[in-house]
């Protein structure tokens, strides 16, 4: 185990000037609050929650069920509290499970012009003439999808891509199939009430030997006061299929603190390939650490053919608390799980993230490669877990666990886990914790690069290896991303 | 263009410049030679507005203006490049981005138009044959696993592309083999220009063989205790610092002991 908690007397380090930071403050523009008629149900929670949810979407019977199995199995559990995490205790009956915009439209054109906008105005525009080329969007606002583009192009492909309330009534032997396969709804807490709660998020589906022929993205905002979102994505390549899926977030400014329970799931068959990238940029809080999102989220792959491959990339710079970890499980024959991560924390955020790789199978390999930022007064930490298990023959993995310290009142921590039971695996780690140092800032400004665009560079240089994974186009969106998270940072 | 009086600066409570004084004209290349610990870095260091160089006394007016209120990026703007005696790696970062980075950041400043990467990779190409570097440099990180003389040449290859109007050159010429002291020298000789000036930090009168200065001064314990045209050069060369500092009348005791 390797944790450094940042040391204060090393007075040469960046300061934290206060005053500038505060007069920089932290902009986060994606902080407006749409005005659009909702619908909902009241805060609170119990059976007949459930199944006014249930209803709303006009499940089927299994579906119901399936919710209320999970229901109660989560009132069983105990409240986790294992993360290196201060939380204050979450109330689950004061938080609304479902809200929607009253309006539901039936294509893209229905569509309400305020939520257009919203999108417009979050750079993700909805209309396909305006589209981002080669990318379709599915779009979550609060608990629903309100809309997915470029659906012909990929149906024609053999692409099934919808939301997950919509795949539950057309694709419901594909969905009862794979549903709760990879995250049972008895996994973990957040797991269990995904379950039980969960309103929408995207299904994707790849039939054999297809490449979808374009990134497909998801992007979720949440609107709605005292609302929690509890998406749940399920992505299924079947045979030597490949996809590539992105998808982003972002949520008002708002004082209360808001939850977000997701579960992902991704399903690859032989020789499949799934690449999934996020950048997470739910409100952060202020930099009081007041408001802000809890992001707690289960993401698990099944590699459950031989020579199939999965990589989680990830950009973690919002959310007041992230306790996410990214999982393979590395079931079939050589099959290769990746993960990559940048996490930036600022002002009081706290993030708890890293990944879980399981290989069980023969030959099996994977990569870890964590980057975390820290600034302010927040603190990041990187929790992995690698388990050899005994039949995986001849396995590898190879972490590697990068911490940068910006400003001496914050702390970067790393808990590298391993568990290998076959002695022909090898597993080899590799860690460091730096800081921006006066001599990189000096040299940037000697050469009349202003300090904060110094600050950016020295964290972009220190990220590339992670943002080298992303695709083309959300590369250079995580790194303004950062730039936006870290401004105010150095003083 | 550069007039440093009675400048005094502070490094850790400590004073390392005592009274330096020192007139700089445009077109002018001045050699400075001193002892290990003499000051010499600090005074480039002061120049180029490094934190915790604090300066207590004294004054220094660039272009008529008062450098020592501008901000590091600022005074790199005005025209002011310091080559660093070592210069500092920024992994990840690619050295042709970063250079790219800070001479649009130095353009702004000065209202001239960014230059786009067509118009950049240009004017790389064009300083690259005049320097002889090889550009396999310009795509790894910057400085990041370079020799010591890579970095140095970096340097030298920074200086070109950013035209500054004031270069200090910390003992840029230290490390080098002798091809790349000659490449080193020849990039200097091709800037030189009645414009611009240089302030050249060196150990080595060898430097001054190829790049030949106008005057040579020798630092010691915070100020300059001696000024002479190439043959001061040649006689510390000869007979090291020893006789410098106590045969000058105006010197106080304590010039030169300081290390
Ligand atoms: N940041 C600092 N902290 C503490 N002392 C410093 C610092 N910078 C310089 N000094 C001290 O100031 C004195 C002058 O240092 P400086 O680097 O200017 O010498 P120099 O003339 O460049 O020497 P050299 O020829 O070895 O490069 C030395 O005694 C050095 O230890
Ligand atoms: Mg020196």
């Amino acid at each position: 185990m390797n944790s450094m908690i940042n040391d204060s007397s090393s007075a040469t380090a960046l300061r934290d000037n206060a005053d500038v930071a505060e007069a920089l403050g932290r902009s986060y523009s994606a902080g407006f609050i749409t005005e659009i008629e909702m619908t909902g149900l009241p805060p609170g929670l119990d059976e007949g929650t459930i199944r006014a949810i249930s209803a709303v979407k006009h499940e089927p019977e299994w579906m119901t069920e399936w919710r209320l199995q999970a229901y109660r199995h989560w009132l069983t559990m105990p409240k986790p509290d294992w993360a290196k995490l201060n939380i204050d205790p979450i109330d689950y009956q004061a938080i609304s499970y479902y809200a929607a915009p009253k309006k539901q439209p039936k294509s893209l054109d229905e569509v309400d012009p305020a939520l257009l906008e919203t999108y417009e105005k979050l750079g993700v525009p909805l209309h396909e003439r305006a589209a981002l080329a080669g990318v379709a969007v599915d779009a979550v606002f609060d608990s629903v999808s309100v809309g997915t583009t470029f659906r012909k192009q990929l149906a024609d492909a053999g692409v099934l891509f919808c939301s997950m309330s919509e795949a539950i009534r057309e694709y419901p032997e594909i969905v009862q199939k794979y549903l709760g396969s990879v995250v049972p709804t008895g996994d973990n807490f957040f797991a269990a009430l995904n379950s039980a709660v969960f309103s929408d998020g995207s299904f994707v589906f790849i039939p054999k030997g297809v490449r979808c022929p374009m990134e497909l993205s998801t992007y979720f905002r949440i609107n709605a006061q005292n609302t929690g979102q509890f998406e749940r994505t399920l992505i299924v390549a079947e045979e030597r299929a490949h996809v590539s899926y992105l998808e982003g977030c972002t949520a008002p400014k708002r004082d209360e603190n808001q939850l977000h329970a997701a579960v992902v799931e991704l399903v690859a068959l032989e020789g499949a390939q799934i690449k999934y990238s996020t950048v997470q940029n739910w409100y952060p809080g202020d930099e009081n650490g007041v408001g802000g999102i809890y992001n707690f989220v289960t993401k698990r792959g099944d590699c459950r053919g031989d020579d199939s491959k999965i990589c989680w990339t990830q950009v973690e710079t919002g959310s007041a608390i992230t306790w996410k970890y990214p999982s393979v499980v590395l079931r079939g024959d050589r099959s290769v799980g990746e993960f990559y991560s940048v996490a930036l924390t600022h002002h009081f955020q706290q993030a708890d993230t890293g990944t879980k790789m399981i290989h069980i199978g023969k030959h099996t390999k994977s990569k870890i490669v964590s980057k975390g930022i820290s600034a302010g007064r927040s603190s990041n930490s990187y929790r992995g877990l690698v388990k050899m298990e005994k039949g995986a023959e001849g396995a590898r993995n190879y972490t590697q666990c990068d911490s940068l310290l910006i400003g001496k009142q914050c702390g970067a921590h790393t808990f590298p886990y391993m568990e290998v039971k076959n002695p022909t695996a090898i597993v080899e780690h590799e860690a460091t914790t730096s800081k921006i140092s006066d001599d990189q800032m000096f040299y940037c400004r000697a050469r009349g690069i202003p300090e904060e665009d110094a600050v950016s560079m020295i964290v972009d240089g220190f990220c590339k290896q992670v943002f080298r994974e992303l695709p083309m186009e959300f590369a250079v969106e995580a790194k303004k991303l950062l730039e936006v998270s870290l401004e105010g940072a150095v003083g | 263009m550069l007039k440093i009086e009675n400048l005094h600066a502070r490094v850790e409570g400590k004073e390392i410049l005592k009274g330096l004084s020192l007139e700089v004209n445009a077109g002018e290349v001045h050699a400075i030679m001193g002892p290990n610990g003499a000051g010499k870095s600090t005074l480039g260091n002061v120049l180029s507005g490094r934190d915790g160089y604090e300066v207590t006394a004294g004054s220094v007016t660039y272009n008529g203006i008062d450098l020592l209120a501008l901000a590091p990026e600022a005074r790199a703007a005005a025209g002011v490049f310091l080559a660093f005696q070592y210069p500092v790696e920024i992994p990840g970062v690619n050295n042709t981005y970063f250079l790219r980075a800070a001479l649009n950041a130095q353009r702004k400043v000065r209202g001239e138009k960014e230059l786009d990467s067509m118009q950049f990779l240009k004017l790389v190409r064009e300083k690259l044959k005049v320097m002889q570097i090889s550009d396999e440099l310009l795509h790894r990180a910057v400085n990041e696993g370079f020799s010591g003389g890579e970095k140095k040449r970096n340097e030298i290859f920074q200086m070109a592309v950013l035209e500054p109007q004031l270069a200090i050159l910390d003992e840029t010429d230290s490390g080098l083999d002798i091809d790349a002291l000659k490449q080193v020298a020849q990039g200097v000789n091709t800037l030189r220009s009645p414009e611009r000036a240089f302030l050249m930090i060196t150990h080595y009168q060898r430097l001054l063989d190829y790049v030949v200065p106008d005057f040579v001064h020798v630092l010691a314990g915070g100020r300059i205790v001696e000024s002479g045209d190439r043959s001061l050069a040649l006689k510390l060369e000869a007979h090291g610092y020893a006789g410098i500092g106590a045969s000058h009348p105006a010197v106080p005791h304590q010039a030169g002991a300081q290390a």
